[in-house]
């Protein structure tokens, strides 16, 4: 798309005309001092700041007892000073390849000021917080690498959400009448499946790619409420399946605030960790994923070389759906032990936007996840501590942020070469 | 070809209505006939013959009724245990069990007078839903996004019919435009962002979606909406003069909503293929590098596109308000039309009139869906399961080739999105 209507007649209209680059740091200076001056009149000179804050670090049980008090208005007032600082390093300087980290310390910034805000005259478990965001973000974690494993083939996979509802409750189903390990397995075939009947629409039928996923996600939806309510309605044994037990890991566990949030979790935090490794080691450091990025980038040439395009996305497709699979048993096997009518309420789609924000890279995935996850732990936790933002507006914030991702603020980010095309071999 | 066109569109091919030429017209007829029908094919990948045309639609639908029979089949819990005792009687009850529920079906959609007004009654939002996603279609756009435009459109309406005292004369068409103007806002912001930066309607959409049920969420709450001395979200009902005539009589559900969703499918016949921004539209979604070249802003028009789409979404939403007991707002009132509506795109291959007809066989669908939940208990999201089969098999007409040995060289739908950084 152009980025410019101007006509492109005088020079001087010439230089006036920004590169999408130049544009968004022009809005990163906006942005930066927009949070500055928000800090300032809304947390700073709000008269409730006053009262001492109170952070808890550790929680009950924990080896170490820390908790950090303070006054919220010094907080916010240092938190507005130092945005204002990096909006004018941002005017004048620039922060090159470091500009989206520096875009995230600000955002943590803001929101220690906000949160500090939210608690003032109260104590608050941000440990408490901190972990919860790591397990909302498992789900989303697992969709983002399922969209990553199918667009570096060049699949576009709108159908993620679909195969996380639909583990979700295959996974509950034969849970509830196997065991968990049966139940997960059982929700990893489901999501394998779905990724397979993708495979084929797309790759066979070359059926539209956003169709085809979004006929998943209609078919997934459809089925599922009309199972729940046609089977788990009336057999309620079929939808109390037990869960995964938390699995500490032994010293790692007793670091503070890190060890409540990655090393006191359940086998699908672990196992979604270590998936990031792999998939990283898989697709940057073998043969395998040499060869399905090629297929992604140039799929002729990958042909011409002798990679089978089709074998590779089918398998690609087919193993991403196991991913898929893996994070919608977390909704119900690692989480709530329930499962409800559409549950996944748009995680799979959060998770595509946690895909491009990651840039395509399993540890950019996990960040974004993390960031989204976090999004979603805030409404939980803020609503007990009773701000007078109301709840709608927090529960709004995770989809505002994806946009804010898709949008660019982050940057433009450069899908795979044929990301969404069908290869059609001479 | 005739006024009669099959569901599946293909008759509506733009050299049949000679009805609404008074239009602005930018080309001689002969000129946009040879333009249109070449584009026509870019779009459907319409080359096939009649025959196909109208076959695999109705196959489409067979198939996906047989396939729903099935899963109603192998869901009767009580009759799946007497497979191992006495599999006569079970073959026999699951015979009866599927027979009995698509007799359900059929009669709550045709049986009777009623019946028909329940058809044409779920059909009316349907069928505006449906345009809506057919407009970007059109233009090269995925609307997913019907569900929040409903929402506020619908809110829109709502809060222009209890707020004012008027005649419904004036009243009406003030809640209508309220809802276009409503749901084409809130579409924009997804075609804003698509053509500024890039971000794809489909994600920006469904993310509007959720935005769009938490802003009603909580409007429906506030002093302004809320109705007096209630403390769910439910909003005071709208003034008796916005609600919307019926068209037989009180008896009947249906009302004049269905005239007007109608009238829409001609106005959007009309835009699309007889005035100049139509052309604009269609060029894009065909081919927008040609449609940048060719001098058209591509940027002002993929809000345009928005926006029209938006705002049939948002006349759905008035129609959910205005047109149905008890005329208030809830925060379900959008029922999952948005994404019914993308299966009727589909369906009707993204023309007015095969929305129209599409519409109505959902319409059916979901009114004999709710009497055979009523009459067998076999729960309405069945419908969902059946509207989704029937995409698939609109596109990949091939699929069902292959499962009924016919021979044929469509290619299906075509690909109608481009990944991610169009």
């Amino acid at each position: 798309m152009t980025m410019t209507a101007e006509p492109a007649g005088s020079t001087e209209s010439l230089q006036l005309r920004l590169t999408p680059e130049q544009r968004r740091q022009r809005i990163l200076v906006g942005v930066y001092f927009a949070l500055s001056a928000f800090v300032l009149v809304f947390f700073a000179l709000d008269a409730d700041s006053a009262e001492d804050a109170t952070f808890n670090l550790s929680m009950t049980g924990d080896r170490f007892t820390l908790s950090w008090t303070f006054e919220p208005r010094l907080i916010a007032i240092i938190v507005a000073v130092s945005l204002a600082v990096l909006g004018v390093l941002q005017l004048f300087v620039g922060f090159g390849k470091w500009t989206n980290v520096v875009l995230g310390g600000a955002m943590g910034l803001f929101v220690l000021a906000f949160l500090g805000w939210a608690a003032a005259g109260n104590a608050f478990s941000l440990v408490g917080m901190l972990s919860s965001m790591v397990l909302l973000s498992v789900p989303i974690l697992c969709g983002g690498l399922t969209g990553l494993m199918c667009e570096r083939v060049a699949v576009v996979n709108i159908g993620i959400e679909g195969q996380l509802l639909s583990a979700a409750f295959v996974g509950t189903i034969v849970g509830s009448s196997f065991g968990t390990w049966a139940g997960l397995a059982g929700a990893m075939a489901i999501g394998a499946v779905l990724g397979a009947v993708l495979a084929v629409l797309v790759i066979k039928y070359q059926i539209d790619q956003i169709i085809a996923g979004v006929v998943i996600n209609i078919f997934a939806l459809g089925l599922t409420s009309f199972l729940a309510s046609r089977v788990l309605g009336t057999n309620p044994q079929f939808n109390s399946p037990d869960r995964f037990t938390t699995i500490s890991i032994p010293l790692l566990e007793d670091i503070p605030v890190i060890g409540a949030m990655f090393f006191q979790g359940n086998v699908f935090l672990y196992g979604s960790l270590i998936l990031v490794f792999v998939l990283h080691y898989g697709l940057f450091y073998t043969r395998w994923g040499l060869r399905s990025r090629a297929v992604g980038e140039h799929p002729k040439a990958a042909d011409t070389v002798g990679i089978d395009v089709y074998k590779t996305r089918y398998r690609n497709v087919t193993l991403a759906g196991l991913i898929a699979g893996f994070g919608g048993a977390a909704l119900t096997l690692g989480s709530t032990g329930r499962f409800e009518e559409n549950m996944t309420a748009g995680v799979g789609f959060i998770g595509l936007a946690a895909m491009i924000a990651g840039r395509w890279r399993p540890f950019g995935v996990l960040g974004a996840a993390l960031v989204f996850g976090f999004a979603r732990a805030m409404q939980q936790k803020l609503g007990i501590l009773g701000t007078p933002i109301p709840s709608e507006f927090l529960a709004m914030a995770p989809y505002i942020l994806t946009i804010i991702v898709v949008a660019g603020l982050v940057g433009r980010a450069r899908p795979p070469a044929a990301d969404g095309q069908p290869y059609i071999k001479d | 070809m005739t006024d009669q066109d099959p569901p599946d569109g293909a008759g509506s091919a733009p050299h049949s209505d000679n009805a609404t030429t008074g239009d602005t017209t930018p080309t001689p007829p002969e000129q946009q006939d040879v333009r249109e029908s070449q584009l026509y094919r870019e779009i459907t990948g319409v080359g096939e013959r009649m025959r196909s045309a109208l076959l695999m639609p109705a196959l489409a639908v067979i198939t996906a009724l047989l396939i729903g029979g099935f899963i109603i089949a192998i869901t009767d819990v009580t009759t799946l245990r007497l497979w191992g005792t006495d599999p006569g009687q079970a073959f026999s009850d699951t015979i009866s069990t599927v027979w009995g529920s698509y007799k359900a079906l059929f009669v709550g959609a045709f049986g009777s007078i009623n019946a028909i007004s329940e058809t044409l009654f779920a059909a009316t939002p349907l069928i505006l839903a449906g345009l809506a996603v057919a407009v970007g279609f059109q233009a090269g756009l995925f609307n997913i996004g019907g569900e929040g435009q409903i929402m506020i459109g619908g809110m829109s309406a709502l809060w222009v019919g209890f707020t004012f005292d008027l005649p419904a004369i004036i009243l009406i068409p003030m809640c209508l435009i309220a809802a276009m103007m409503g749901g084409g806002f809130w579409a924009s912001i997804a075609g804003f962002l698509k053509a500024k930066t890039g971000a794809h309607e489909v994600i920006t959409t469904i993310m509007l979606n959720f935005i769009a049920l938490f802003l009603a969420q909580w409007l429906l709450k506030t002093a302004v909406f809320q109705q007096t001395g209630r403390s769910d979200p439910i909003s005071k009902p709208i003034n008796e003069a916005a609600q919307l005539p019926f068209l037989f009589g009180a008896d009947y559900r249906v009302t004049i909503g269905f005239l007007i969703a109608i009238a829409a499918a001609v106005a959007v016949q009309g835009l699309m293929y007889r005035s100049s921004i139509g052309f604009e539209f269609r060029t894009v979604g065909a081919n927008p590098d040609a449609a940048r070249y060719g001098g058209m802003n591509v940027v002002w028009l993929t809000v345009a596109v928005m926006a029209v789409s938006g705002a049939l979404a948002g006349l759905a939403g008035a129609n959910q308000i205005m047109g149905l007991n008890p005329y208030q707002g809830t925060t379900g009132f959008s029922a999952g039309l948005g994404f019914d509506a993308i299966a009727l795109a589909l369906l009707g291959r993204s023309k007015p009139f095969g929305v129209v007809w599409a519409g109505i066989l959902f319409g059916a669908l979901t009114a004999g869906g709710r009497e055979m939940q009523g009459v067998e208990r076999i729960p309405v999201d069945l419908v969902e399961v059946i509207q989704a089969l029937i995409i698939v098999f609109i596109a990949a007409p091939a699929l069902v080739r292959s499962i009924y040995r016919i021979k044929g060289d469509d290619t299906g739908m075509g690909q109608i999105s481009k990944g991610w950084a169009s």
